[in-house]
């Protein structure tokens, strides 16, 4: 999971890096949570803030990223969580681009999966291996 | 590092780390620097343009205002604050990058930063890909009456827009409205089961703020305050900004 600069190490610290683990290792199981390091207040940014998606230095913000790439593949996880929106772009692009195989999900999208109320529209973001499962009113499908 | 030796600028009246030095409470500690490089050593910025958070810092502080403020480098810091949190003098660098940003001509700045500070000066929901407050309302109640009808289980599911008195007012990023809006609904699912009393507002709806990565004070301020003042105009207790 990537602690989002603006929550954690800007606004509310460790606690709400704590707070967020908590939730994520509900919802995927402790044994499926796999934490980078460094992490929380200590984070690496991902390189997608600061208006860096707009910036129009696409080369350098992929560079930047690499730092959050190599700490992402390390961890060998099949999800980034991205409970930020600049996050969820960035890493997103980052495992596009550099063809990197980790797919990047909202936290939300996580939590209602575990609920078992993610219906089939609403799962643009998970791979294969999770598209089908536990769909809820599958036959509400757009497609 | 460096490949050429850096030359020291002439005579000057006034340094550029000064003027921030004034503006920032305790002047940011810009004069406090030991050198030891864990700013450098630890961000992602390190190595882009040449230039790195310590570098940057004692550039200015030898007043080498030319090069602080025309280095498309300060685009590329992302203002993430790690620098800070492992500096031993708490140095605040990306006050600095701030500033910098800020003595680049309006012009010069980056066109999609300035387009999208543009674009949600424009009308009073903030959103910087122009989505008005109708577009607003209408995504949010049409996609709300699609997932009412196709998932039985939360029909009575609210999305509520200005609903006064509600304990949070929610932020929203323009993305989800605009190029992807069933992504919305997972969160009004969680909200609507933990009974969150909460509201959307056609006015100040949109999270993102571009006019504060392009240093653009007043703007910035300006959009600040017209979500501020949509919040309380409604007289909700927490403003939830999910930026
Ligand atoms: S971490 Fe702080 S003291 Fe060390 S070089 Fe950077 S700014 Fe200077
Ligand atoms: S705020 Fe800028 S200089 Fe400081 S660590 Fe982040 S990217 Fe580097």
């Amino acid at each position: 999971m990537q602690d989002p600069c603006q929550l954690v190490r800007k606004s509310f610290g460790d606690p709400v890096a704590e707070d967020l683990r908590f939730v994520v290792k509900s919802v995927v199981g402790e044994e499926n949570f796999v934490d980078m390091t460094p992490n929380k207040s200590n984070n690496f940014c991902c390189g997608g803030g600061g208006g860096y998606l707009q910036s129009g230095y696409p080369e350098a913000r992929r560079q930047y990223g690499k730092t959050k790439l190599e700490q992402i593949l390390a961890t060998k996880a099949d999800y980034c969580i991205t409970p930020c929106h600049n996050c969820h772009a960035q890493i997103h692009d980052l495992s596009d681009h550099f063809e990197a195989g980790y797919h990047t999900v909202h936290l939300w999208t996580l939590i209602c999966l575990s609920l078992g109320i993610l219906g089939p529209n609403e799962r643009e973001y998970l791979g294969d291996d999770l598209k089908e499962v536990d769909v809820f009113h599958p036959e509400s499908s757009n497609f | 590092m460096a490949e050429e030796a850096i030359k020291l600028g002439g005579k000057k009246k006034s340094f550029f780390i000064d003027k921030v030095k004034e503006l920032i409470p305790d002047g940011g500690n810009l004069n406090l620097c030991l050198t030891c490089g864990a700013c450098s050593s630890g961000c992602p910025a390190t190595g882009l343009e040449d230039m790195d958070p310590r570098k940057f810092l004692r550039m200015a502080a030898l007043g080498l205002d030319d090069e602080i403020t025309s280095t498309p480098w300060v685009w590329m810091c992302s203002m993430c604050q790690r620098c800070i949190y492992v500096c031993p003098m708490k140095i605040d660098i990306p006050q600095l990058v701030f500033y910098a940003r800020q003595s680049w001509p309006r012009e010069k700045r980056p066109k999609g930063i300035v387009g999208s500070c543009d674009m949600a000066l424009r009308n009073d929901t903030c959103s910087a890909m122009g989505a008005s407050e109708e577009d607003f309302k209408f995504v949010v109640e049409d996609v709300l009456e699609e997932y009412q009808e196709a998932q039985p289980e939360f029909k009575d599911m609210q999305a509520p827009i200005n609903k006064e008195g509600a304990e949070f007012f929610l932020n929203q990023n323009s993305r989800e409205p605009v190029t992807e809006p069933d992504e919305m609904v997972p969160l009004w699912k969680i909200l609507h089961l933990v009974g969150a009393d909460w509201t959307y507002s056609t006015k100040g709806w949109a999270a993102e703020n571009y006019c504060m990565f392009m240093a653009d004070e007043e703007n910035w301020k300006h959009i600040v305050e017209v979500k501020k003042k949509a919040v309380e105009d409604l007289g909700c207790k927490v403003w939830l900004n999910t930026e």
